[in-house]
């Protein structure tokens, strides 16, 4: 898993589950149609993407199907941090 | 447009969906006023059959007590049967006003603003009184009508993990840096039936300089000593900012809500909130209903009393029957079979035995969180809740689930495809 990944994957599981659950977080682990996260609370985890990679993510990026697993969502990094360096 | 055949099969095809997802919600027809006991068609079509109802929010017994449906008709005739207006153009009656005071009282709040419905209050409130500035921790589970409502508001989202103190904590740290902060909460969760810690939320709330909202919808009337609601039972009157609650439930079971708490977040509301501003007035039947309802629980505990002893008594039961519940003190009580299917079919089998339940099942719960919600009543008398935990224990052996523990249960059931 590389370094986002890691930083992705310790997030959730640390902000979405709770004490005793013992689910397995992977990288492809479905995580918004998995249950582990929902449409509701999933703006804590946007909030905490652009702050921690210094990126914007627009709304119609931030989609259901982009936060459904930590490979979807290193992938949405990789490209607005693509889109940053490229605006500077 | 016309609502041509491509339009029409395409909506038929996602009915479709939802039917073999094993999701679809049936409605009953009701022949009866609601009570402890009523006549129910279901399928429709089918003859009328009379249940225990183990399902309503008629916590109290008074969705058709004679004294409100008297108090009702006397509405009626003295203010009339709609207001056919907004409340600011010309629908404030005299016991609009009233109604509002009244609550005020009985909340130990500054000021009640009535609406059309808890929804609407909740709907209205946040986008009334928050701005961009601003930040809405809420409860991960709080109710869908707060999830639209804080949607449709610019302040900053936020949640946490239920009733987890802690990470509240964290999260009001976090915010520091915005104008208002607002912690959110349900007082008694509806699906769960668990109780929120407000006293601690309170307490953070205020070491952290935050305020409180809680929608109290399942608790006001008969949680707390004197039925005021969460506050009273966590020992925090008059230290909630903002609370909305309905009159659809235990307080007469018709409808209407309201948002009750600080004069100004109050006005804020009577002055911006959408649902308030352009819908219509509470219908005087309603008001004079709901005023007689608080007479009668302001004059005697007994109510509330007897629906403590009833939850009390439930939950030994299904404890005892081997059944997997949701631990708590709320007349809530969770009958958990985590399969959608499973619960769609124990509670038809229920109807069966002359117990009128019904299934929870996703969106309405989370996915593999489906249950039977039972609620008790103080409509209810002993007899009920021992002829209904027979049946509850028949159905359990048909299915083979008394005795089984959360994770037998889950392997036992687990999700087919539904072709």
């Amino acid at each position: 898993m590389d370094e986002i990944s890691k930083m992705v994957r310790d997030y959730i599981v640390r902000e979405y589950l709770e004490e005793g659950d013992e689910r397995e977080v992977t990288e492809t682990t479905r995580l918004i149609s998995g249950g582990i996260v929902d449409s509701f609370s999933m703006v804590s985890l946007l909030r905490f993407l652009e702050k921690k990679y210094s990126i914007h993510i627009p709304d119609d990026a931030a989609t259901p199907d982009a936060f459904d697993t930590v490979q979807s969502i290193t992938a949405l990094v990789r490209r607005f941090q693509k889109a940053e360096v490229g605006s500077v | 447009m016309a609502f041509i055949d491509a339009v029409r099969n395409g909506y038929q095809t996602e009915i479709k969906g939802i039917r073999s997802a094993g999701l679809f919600k049936d409605e009953r027809y009701i022949h009866s006023p609601q009570s402890s006991e009523i006549e129910v068609e279901f399928p429709v079509g089918s003859g009328v059959k009379k249940c225990i109802n183990i399902c309503a929010n008629n916590y109290l017994g008074l969705s058709s007590h004679p004294d409100v449906i008297a108090a009702a008709h006397a509405g009626l005739d003295s203010r009339g049967y709609g207001m056919s207006s907004v409340r600011f153009i010309c629908g404030t009656q005299d016991i609009h006003r009233e109604l509002e005071n009244r609550l005020t009282e009985f909340l130990g709040t500054e000021d009640t603003l009535l609406f059309p419905s808890c929804m609407d209050a909740n709907g209205g409130f946040f986008e009334a009184c928050l701005t961009e500035r601003d930040v809405m921790i809420a409860d991960r589970l709080v109710h869908a009508s707060i999830v639209d409502g804080m949607r449709l508001c610019k302040a900053m989202q936020d949640t946490f993990k239920h009733s987890d103190m802690g990470h509240l904590e964290e999260k009001l740290i976090e915010h520091q840096d915005k104008r208002y902060r607002m912690v959110v909460t349900d007082g008694v969760f509806s699906m769960d039936g668990d109780i929120a810690k407000l006293d601690q939320i309170v307490q953070l709330a205020e070491k952290h300089n935050a305020m409180v909202f809680l929608d109290d919808s399942h608790a006001s009337g008969f949680i707390g000593r004197t039925g005021r609601g969460t506050q009273e039972h966590c020992g925090v009157l008059g230290k909630i900012d903002v609370i909305t609650t309905t009159l659809g439930k235990a307080l007469g079971g018709a409808s209407g809500g309201c948002v009750s708490g600080r004069r100004e977040l109050v006005e804020m509301c009577r002055q911006r909130a959408r649902p308030f501003l352009f819908s219509n007035s509470v219908a005087p039947v309603i008001v004079a209903g709901a005023l007689k309802v608080l007479d009668l629980i302001s004059k005697t505990t007994e109510r509330r009393d007897k629906l403590e002893w009833n939850t009390t008594y439930w939950r030994g039961l299904l404890k005892d029957a081997g059944l997997d519940i949701k631990e708590g003190e709320s007349p809530i009580v969770p009958v958990m079979l985590y399969d959608a299917k499973l619960a769609q079919d124990f509670a038809r089998d229920l109807f069966d035995q002359g117990v009128y339940a019904v299934g929870f099942f996703f969106p309405v719960v989370p996915k593999g969180q489906a249950r039977i919600r039972t609620q008790l009543s103080a409509a209810h008398e002993k007899h009920h809740l021992d002829t209904a935990i027979e049946a509850f224990k028949k159905v359990g052996r048909k299915h083979g689930i008394l005795g089984l523990s959360k994770k037998e249960l889950i392997a036992r059931f687990e999700m087919q495809p539904v072709a």
